[in-house]
């Protein structure tokens, strides 16, 4: 390089130094109030030009109420779905049941080992059952209105609102649209980052896309508002309760995805968020056909198909481990036990840990994992219903609200699963980058359960 | 009209990351460059095929995924190449299409270039127009669908647009034909010098402006008679790499004007 060039290059980046840090968006702010004022002066309109969707996008756009608008909305959509899965659980609960009855004291009438009977009813079956009658209703209400919404081109406006939050945290407003996939499947929203073109700002959205729960994670998110925060209150408010634990592990987990994305932003991917443009899509009717094949075919069978087949294994194992004895314990209580003392101070037992390990290839299978470790032995209890779950969890197993609400968070915040991480190591291709996603994601995990338990515990609760 | 021959050889800088006007297809074939800038969907596209008729060759931006279309016409003797550059929004970001666009301007030197405006939308596109005007002052503006916004009871007066702007604007249907006539005239009396150009150039900020002006006096020492100091300098203080590359291979000297022999 000759020595001018070099001057010159080395002159702009001192001087850039000496730039107020926001004079980009000073160049690009004095440009657009330049077009306005100009556009002011030459356009004369008559009558109201503006269109119906104009008149939409200033609602839902609105720079104060946009994004309450858009939280207030969401928690609409989990309260339909609580209210609504409660009635159909049960009943799914009840039939599936009384199958597994029917289906054992047919195997005893043919003279079926007791031990055959046993693994495959009350070990491999009973987890089937319970994926489905507490993951089919909810997914079954949540995903269609999920996708109407995704259909109607609501998500772009989404990204339009929550930009400024992104540039405050360093980080890309495209992310908005990544995290919005997420919610679906963290791989998916992994895979979905590539529409950020600064590798930087990808990166961040990579790392944090994990801190908004995938459709494998909402049953037990779901599941727990219902059954533990709903119990606290009156019940009429039982459902809003349910709602509010639901909608607020999400805003906990959007919270740490900018938190974290700061943090990145300022230490590892250090840099400036690049500008980009967005133009808000017309609205499209919803195509009712697409809408009940993407909800019901794409993501309610495949995820329901994807418990089962991963469920089935981690049930026969789990039997397994909770029928060896070894000395006058199980292999479940035994490996339960060594990490008891982790999972106590985090809020949560050895148990939950211990689904959470079994669990790492799908995370759909953390509730049936965790039923049959609790109920795999062969004293076990009939779970027809939610208020049979609340009897085990609660009574038997001594969990409190501490644990429901650690649980939670740790649901929201923890590890990505196998599918995820090796689409992060793919997509990055770096080992690296991969292990960040994966431990990164647990250490806030860790951390934030244990300060919350710790608090919780200095204050005087359970 | 006929198709033009596909090129036998890779142009000699097919690898280069900026791109020059000699790059182009059939060197030396035409008289006048023009460039055809704009948002998406303005109409853009629709003047272009109305120019070139059948006369155009696409392609891919050399080393990127975005389309290319140029071609060529003649009007009052003379013969032009236009380049139809990618829809963009600004010419601001880091995304492909606007690097693209924004080096074209620079690099490929365009005699003119004609800025598709959206009369429906006139604001928005006013962003794009007057960022290519701080490029470049050689502009005509096409105020585009004019119908729609007629319809819409939008009225847009494109005289006092002229003004605020400080270079000619036509009005267009681009779909009928309309006032194609009449743009074509202007670009040519704006690259023959008949029609003097006063761009409009945003104000920029006092400590901005300090640093443009610490910058532009070792650009023209470093480039003795270089075009577009300004913006250059603009760009350099954003950290645009291509720009940063073309001053570190000295490639920035393209831009010099050769003396007219």
């Amino acid at each position: 390089m000759k020595p001018e060039a070099k001057r010159i290059l080395e002159t702009a980046d001192a001087l850039r130094r000496t730039l107020p840090e926001d004079f980009r968006d000073r160049l690009v702010e004095s440009l657009y109030a330049e077009a306005e004022a100009i556009t002011r002066r030459v356009v004369h309109l008559e009558g109201d030009p503006l269109s119906w969707e104009e008149r939409i996008d200033r609602i839902v756009t609105h720079p104060l109420w946009g994004l309450p608008l858009m939280v207030l909305g969401l928690a609409v959509i989990f309260w339909i779905t609580i209210v609504g899965a409660n009635y159909p659980s049960e009943l799914l609960a009840a039939v599936l049941f009384a199958i597994e009855d029917l289906g054992s004291r047919a195997f005893a009438a043919l003279h079926v080992p007791a031990i055959l009977t046993d693994f495959l009813w009350h070990g491999v079956y009973r987890g089937l059952a319970w994926v489905v009658s507490v993951m089919l209703p909810p997914m079954a209400i949540f995903f269609p209105i999920f996708t109407i919404l995704e259909d109607l081109g609501y998500l772009p406006r989404v990204a339009f609102n929550m930009d400024w939050l992104f540039k405050k945290a360093g980080a890309h407003g495209k992310q908005a649209l990544t995290m919005a996939m997420g919610f679906g499947c963290n791989a998916a929203g992994v895979v979905a980052t590539r529409i950020i073109e600064s590798p930087r700002e990808r990166l961040i959205a990579i790392l944090t896309n994990n801190f908004v729960p995938c459709n494998g994670r909402w049953p037990l998110l779901i599941m727990l508002g219902s059954l533990f925060f709903a119990a606290v209150v009156p019940p009429r408010f039982r459902s809003l309760a349910a709602t509010g634990a639901v909608l607020g592990a999400v805003l906990v987990g959007v919270f740490f995805t900018f938190l974290v994305s700061w943090l990145l932003s300022r230490t590892l991917l250090r840099g400036e968020p690049s500008a980009f443009t967005l133009e808000l899509p017309p609205y499209r009717r919803p195509n009712v056909l697409r809408i009940l094949y993407t909800s019901f075919i794409d993501r309610t069978v495949k995820i329901l198909w994807r418990a089962v087949y991963m469920a089935a294994p981690a049930g026969g194992l789990i039997w397994i481990l909770a029928n060896v004895q070894v000395g006058s314990r199980s292999l479940v209580q035994i490996l339960a036990g060594w990490l008891q003392p982790l999972g106590h101070l985090i809020g949560l037992d050895g148990m939950i840990l211990l689904a959470y390990i079994v669990a790492i290839p799908a995370n759909e299978i953390v509730i049936p994992t965790l039923i049959m470790g609790y109920t795999g032995a062969r004293t076990m209890v009939e779970l027809e219903s939610l208020e049979a779950l609340r009897h085990l969890l609660v009574d038997q197993q001594g969990w409190t609200l501490l644990t429901a609400v650690s649980l939670m968070l740790f649901a929201v915040l923890h590890n990505p699963c196998s599918t995820t991480i090796l689409t992060i190591w793919k997509e990055t291709g770096s080992k690296r980058w991969a292990a960040v996603g994966t431990f990164l994601p647990l250490a806030v995990a860790f951390a934030t359960t244990f300060v919350v338990a710790t608090l919780w515990r200095l204050l005087g609760g359970g | 009209m006929k198709l033009l021959p596909r090129p036998k050889a890779a142009p000699a800088c097919e690898t280069c990351p900026l791109f020059p006007r000699e790059w182009l297809l059939e060197e030396g074939k035409w008289d006048y460059l023009v460039a055809l800038a704009g948002n998406p969907n303005t109409g853009k596209s629709t003047i272009f095929n109305a120019l070139t008729g059948l006369r155009q060759h696409v392609g891919n931006w050399p080393g990127k995924t975005v389309a290319r279309a140029e071609g060529g016409f003649s009007f009052g003797g003379k013969r032009y190449k236009v380049v139809d550059l990618p829809g963009t929004y600004s010419l601001l970001t880091m995304s492909q299409e606007e690097e693209i666009a924004r080096d074209f301007l620079l690099f490929g030197r365009p005699d003119a270039v004609i800025v598709v405006v959206d009369a429906t939308a006139l604001e928005r596109n006013l962003n794009l127009t007057l960022q290519v005007l701080e490029i470049t002052s050689r502009v005509v503006v096409a105020l585009n669908l004019m119908d729609e916004a007629r319809r819409r009871g939008i009225r847009v007066n494109p005289r006092a647009l002229s003004r605020e702007l400080g270079v000619p604007v036509v009005p267009t249907v681009a779909r009928t034909g309309k006032g194609l006539r009449r743009l074509l005239e202007t670009v040519e009396g704006v690259i023959e010098g008949r029609i003097a150009t006063h761009p409009r150039r945003i104000p920029l900020d006092p400590e901005l402006e300090k640093a443009v002006q610490t910058l532009v006096p070792l650009l023209l020492e470093a480039f003795p008679g270089l075009p577009h100091a300004r913006w250059i300098a603009l760009r350099l203080l954003d950290g645009d790499p291509s720009i940063r590359r073309a001053v570190e291979t000295g490639e920035l000297a393209r831009l010099v004007p050769e003396p007219v022999p």
